[in-house]
C-alpha cells in the first residue's frame, strides 16, 4: 500500500448464481484521484461501485478507506456521496432541501444557518443557485443530476461515487456536465470513482481508467497509455477502434500492410498474428500506382474517415486530419502505409 | 380551417357536458328522491311537507354516540394503515421482492371471503376480547383493518410501482438515513397521493360497513341508522342523506395540491 493510497479494494468477489459479477477485483485509488471504471455491461463495474458504497454485500474481499476497514460498515455510516444513473432527487423536496438532507442527518448536528450556507455554496458550485426553490419535476434531467451531485458533495464525502450519472442525458448536456464534474472534482479534491460504459467519457475526465471484464480488472492506466499501449487484446479492442489485420511477427516487430512496426508488450511474439491497428495510425496518400482504393470517405469535421479496400481485398478504416484528406474521395487510388507507432498483436484465429 | 376546429371544439364540449349530465343525473336523482321522502307528510296527520325528520336527528343521542364511535374506529384504522400497512408494503417492495406476490394474494383474501364468513370465523375471538377487554372501537378496528387490505394495498402498490423507490432509498441511505427514515421520511411523502387515496377508500368502507359491526354487536353509525329505520324510516333516510353530504364535504376539504406525482417534463436548460 503506497503512502498516497486512500481507497483500497482488495480481492473483491461477488457471485450471482453462476454469474461472476466480481471475481477477485483489486484496485487502489489515491487521495484526490478520479478513477473511471470502464467496461461492457455485466462486467461488474457497477457492482464494484455499489460494494464500495455499502449497497452491495460481498462474498469475499476487503474495503479500506482512509486506512479503516469499512467492509462491514453499513451504507448509511460510510459517508460516501453517490450520484445514480436514474434520477434520484427526493420528489417532495426542493433542490435546496435535497442538498441539505444529508447534513440534517449528520451525527454532529449542523446548525440550520450553516446548512443554508453550505447548500447555497454547493448550488453555486453546480451553477443552479437560481433554482434553489424548484422541485425536481421543474428541473431538466441535466439540472437534476447537478443537484444530485451537489447533494452528494454536501456531506463532504470520503469518496464520491458516480454510477453512470450522465447516461440518461442527451449528448450535448452530457459533454458539458462531464467537464463540470471534472472541474468540481479538481476544485474540491474529492477522491472519486466513476463508472461508465462510455469510453469517451472515461478517457476525457479520469486520471486513470480501469477496464473491467468478467469481474476482473483487465488493465488500469492513464487514458493516453491505455489507448496507446493496451496490455491485452480486449483493452485494445474495447477502447477506441481497431483494424484487425494479420501479419508476420518476429523479434518484437510485425510486418503488416507493407510496413514494419514494433509490437507492444503482451503481444504474440512469433509466427502469424493479428495486429490491432488504430485508424489514425494508418497513413494514406494519393498515388496512381497505390496499393489500395478508397471505398467511401466520411467527413467528420476536424478529421476524415476513409473506408479503404486494399488490393488484396482487406478492408481497413483510416482516420486522418481533414487537411491531409483533401482531394481523397471514393474511388481514389491511394497508397497505404503505417505510421511508426507500436501496435498490439493478438493471436491469429 | 378555423371553422372546422371551432366545430370540433364545440363537439368535444357537447360530448363532455352530455357525459357530465348523465353521471349527475345518475348520482343526484336518488339523492333527491331520498330528500323528497324524508320531507313527506308524517303519519296520519295531513300536515303537508315538513322538516320533522331532519329535526329529529338532533334529538337522537344514540346516533351521535354512534357517529363518534365510527369516526374513532376510522381514525384507528387510519393509524394502522399509516404505521403498519404502508411501512409493510414499502418494506416488502424494498427488501423482500420474493414475497410480493404472496403478500398481494394475502391482501386480496378479504375480498374473496364474504363478510358473514369472516364474522363467523372471527366471532369467538371477539367474544373473548369483549369479555376480557372491553367493547371499545379499538377491537372493531382490528377486523376492519383486514377488510380494507384489498383496496388499500392495491392503491399503495400502484403508487409504489410508479416511482423508483429503490434508487430513492439507496440515495437516502448513502446520505446517512436509516431504514425508518427512508420509509417515513422519503418513500411515504413520495407516494403521498397513493396513501391518501388508499386511506379514503378505507375510511369510506369503515363508515359504511354494516354486516360485521351488526353481528358483533357494535353500535356503529350504520347499525344505528338501521335501528332508527325500523321505527322511523324518514329519519333514517334523512340521516343517510346527511352522512352523504358529510362525506362530500370531507372530500372537498382534502387539499388538492398538484405538486407531488405530477409528471411534468419541463426542459429549461
Amino acid at each position: 500500500m503506497s503512502s498516497s493510497t486512500y481507497v483500497q479494494l482488495v480481492d473483491l468477489a461477488k457471485y450471482f448464481g453462476k454469474v461472476k459479477a466480481l471475481d477477485g477485483l483489486s484496485l487502489d485509488i489515491a487521495q484526490g484521484e478520479l478513477v473511471a471504471l470502464l467496461g461492457p455491461s455485466g462486467c461488474g463495474k457497477t457492482t464494484a461501485l455499489r460494494a464500495l458504497a455499502g449497497l452491495q454485500e460481498l462474498d469475499r474481499g476487503q474495503l479500506m478507506v482512509d486506512g479503516k476497514d469499512v467492509t462491514f460498515q453499513s451504507a448509511s455510516k460510510r459517508g460516501m456521496g453517490m450520484v445514480f444513473q436514474a434520477y434520484s432527487l427526493f420528489p417532495h423536496m426542493t433542490a435546496r432541501e435535497n442538498v441539505e438532507y444529508g447534513l440534517k442527518l449528520r451525527t454532529h448536528k449542523v446548525s440550520s444557518q450553516k446548512r443554508k450556507d453550505r447548500s447555497a455554496e454547493l448550488l453555486e458550485l453546480v451553477g443552479l443557485s437560481t433554482h434553489a426553490n424548484h422541485y425536481p419535476y421543474q428541473l431538466s434531467g441535466g439540472q437534476q443530476q447537478r443537484i444530485a451531485l451537489a447533494r452528494a458533495l454536501a456531506i463532504s464525502p470520503k469518496v464520491l461515487l458516480l454510477d453512470e450519472p450522465l447516461s440518461a442525458l442527451d449528448a450535448k448536456v452530457r459533454t458539458q456536465l462531464r467537464e463540470e464534474i471534472r472541474r468540481i472534482q479538481m476544485e474540491l479534491g474529492t477522491t472519486t470513482l466513476f463508472v461508465t460504459h462510455d469510453q469517451e467519457e472515461a478517457l476525457s475526465i479520469a486520471d486513470r481508467v480501469g477496464v473491467m471484464r468478467n469481474g476482473q480488472l483487465e488493465q488500469i492506466a492513464a487514458p493516453s497509455e491505455l489507448y496507446d499501449r493496451p496490455k491485452t487484446s480486449f483493452v485494445a479492442e474495447f477502447v477506441g477502434l481497431t483494424n484487425p489485420i494479420s501479419g508476420k511477427v518476429s523479434g518484437g516487430s510485425i510486418e503488416v500492410l507493407g510496413s514494419v512496426v514494433k509490437t507492444l508488450p503482451g503481444s504474440v511474439t512469433s509466427g502469424t498474428g493479428i495486429a490491432l491497428i488504430r485508424p489514425e495510425s494508418v497513413d494514406v496518400v494519393t498515388s496512381k500506382s497505390g496499393n489500395a482504393t478508397v471505398a467511401a470517405a466520411s467527413f467528420l469535421g476536424a478529421s476524415c474517415r476513409l473506408n479503404i479496400t486494399m488490393n488484396d481485398g482487406t478492408k481497413i478504416t483510416a482516420q486522418l486530419p481533414s487537411s491531409d484528406a483533401a482531394g481523397i474521395g471514393a474511388g481514389a487510388s491511394v497508397s497505404v502505409s503505417l505510421l511508426d507507432m507500436p501496435v498490439f498483436v493478438k493471436a491469429a484465429g | 380551417m378555423g371553422a372546422t376546429s371551432m366545430k370540433q371544439k364545440m363537439g368535444v364540449k357537447i360530448w363532455r357536458w352530455s357525459i357530465i349530465s348523465v353521471v349527475s343525473f345518475y348520482l343526484l336523482v336518488p339523492l333527491y328522491a331520498m330528500f323528497d321522502f324524508s320531507t313527506k307528510p308524517y303519519g296520519f296527520e295531513n300536515a303537508g311537507r315538513s322538516l320533522r325528520a331532519w329535526k329529529v336527528i338532533g334529538t337522537q343521542e344514540a346516533l351521535f354516540e354512534a357517529v363518534t364511535r365510527s369516526l374513532i374506529t376510522a381514525l384507528i384504522v387510519m393509524a394502522i394503515i399509516l404505521f403498519l400497512v404502508v411501512p409493510t408494503a414499502i418494506w416488502v417492495q424494498l427488501k423482500l421482492p420474493l414475497l410480493r406476490r404472496p403478500f398481494e394474494l394475502l391482501c386480496l383474501i378479504p375480498l374473496a371471503i364474504p363478510a358473514i364468513v369472516i364474522v363467523v370465523g372471527i366471532a369467538p375471538l371477539y367474544r373473548w376480547i369483549s369479555i376480557n377487554l372491553n367493547e371499545s372501537p379499538i377491537t372493531l378496528a382490528g377486523v376492519y383493518s383486514m377488510l380494507i387490505l384489498p383496496y388499500t394495498y392495491r392503491s399503495l402498490s400502484a403508487a409504489l410501482d410508479a416511482v423508483d423507490i429503490h434508487t430513492l432509498a439507496e440515495a437516502a441511505t448513502t446520505l446517512g438515513a436509516g431504514i425508518s427514515r427512508v420509509i417515513f421520511g422519503i418513500i411515504m411523502p413520495t407516494i403521498k397521493t397513493g396513501i391518501i387515496n388508499g386511506s379514503f377508500i378505507a375510511i369510506a368502507l369503515v363508515l359504511g360497513e354494516f354486516t360485521i359491526s351488526n353481528i358483533l354487536n357494535f353500535k356503529t353509525f350504520q347499525v344505528v341508522i338501521a335501528q332508527i329505520g325500523r321505527t322511523d324510516g324518514q329519519v333514517a333516510v334523512a340521516v343517510s342523506v346527511a352522512s352523504l353530504l358529510f362525506v362530500l364535504v370531507l372530500l372537498l376539504l382534502i387539499p388538492n395540491k398538484k405538486r407531488q406525482g405530477a409528471v411534468l417534463d419541463v426542459d429549461i436548460a
